[in-house]
């Protein structure tokens, strides 16, 4: 009974057969910032043990990290880190049952988008 | 029929079992739970220090952090960060590799996490003191 048509079943259509839309990219991106924040976590923790090991250390640690490419990839880390704190907090929002209506999910979507770009600009001019 | 004799005597439940990504039960999502409420807390505490003394000279950056404040929030943000960077890489690494290449990725995964978390703290530790 257990080996009834095993392995010839129809399968249900998979990504790449949807249209992208807002819920999935704010998903995928969710993702994406998260796990490539180990290129900004790395180069803040390299930073700190360059200025624990010495100045001469620290000046070329320094020199990476304020570079034009280094300001580049900490200006892109700074979005990433916004806005996978922004899309966590929706995560845990949607954690306790609500905000599933396709309005809430849009306005969801939308903030953690906009608020990504805001909080970044905002940090860049403060900092 | 005879082909198939070998497996009709496998049951479902013994045909599926451990071929799923979850290998454990809700302890993992609770840890991610745990420590994403954390760095709610941290992460904006530790961008705006870490952003005031970024591109400071040495001394500076020397004199920042020994004092408490700046220390405890970059110690705490890179401990909680570290592990819940760990944590999360691992799904991601459970829904994209199987098997032994899985099981090296998540090695090198914690040995990269640990290794990045101990070399930061060590450094903290020695510019305050």
């Amino acid at each position: 009974m257990a080996d009834v048509n095993r392995g010839n079943r129809p399968l249900s259509p998979h990504l790449q057969i949807y249209r992208p839309q807002l819920n999935s990219i704010t998903s995928i991106l969710t993702r994406i910032t998260g796990n490539a924040l180990i290129v900004g976590s790395l180069l803040v923790t390299w930073w700190l043990v360059a200025a624990a090991a010495g100045p001469d250390a620290f000046a070329v640690a320094n020199g990476v990290i304020t570079s034009w490419f280094g300001d580049l990839v900490m200006v892109l880390s700074l979005w990433a880190l916004w806005y996978h704190l922004l899309a966590g907090l929706r995560h845990l929002y949607w954690d306790t049952g609500r905000g599933f209506s396709l309005d809430q999910v849009s306005v969801l979507g939308w903030g953690v988008i906009g608020g990504s770009v805001v909080l970044t600009i905002l940090t860049v001019l403060i900092v | 029929m005879s082909e198939m004799s070998h497996s009709t005597y496998l049951t479902d439940r013994k045909r599926a079992e451990g071929l799923g990504s979850a290998k454990r039960g809700t302890q993992h999502y609770w840890s991610m739970i745990q420590s994403s409420v954390g760095l709610l807390i941290l992460v904006p505490l530790f961008v705006f220090t870490f952003g005031s003394v970024l591109g400071a000279p040495y001394e500076e950056v020397l004199a920042y952090y020994s004092r408490p404040v700046p220390a405890i929030i970059a110690a705490l943000t890179l401990t909680v960060g570290w592990l819940h960077f760990k944590n999360g890489a691992q799904t991601m690494l459970e829904d994209y590799a199987r098997g032994m290449s899985l099981k090296i990725a998540l090695i090198a995964l914690t040995c990269i996490s640990y290794a990045a978390l101990a070399a930061g703290l060590f450094a903290l530790v020695r510019l305050a003191l």
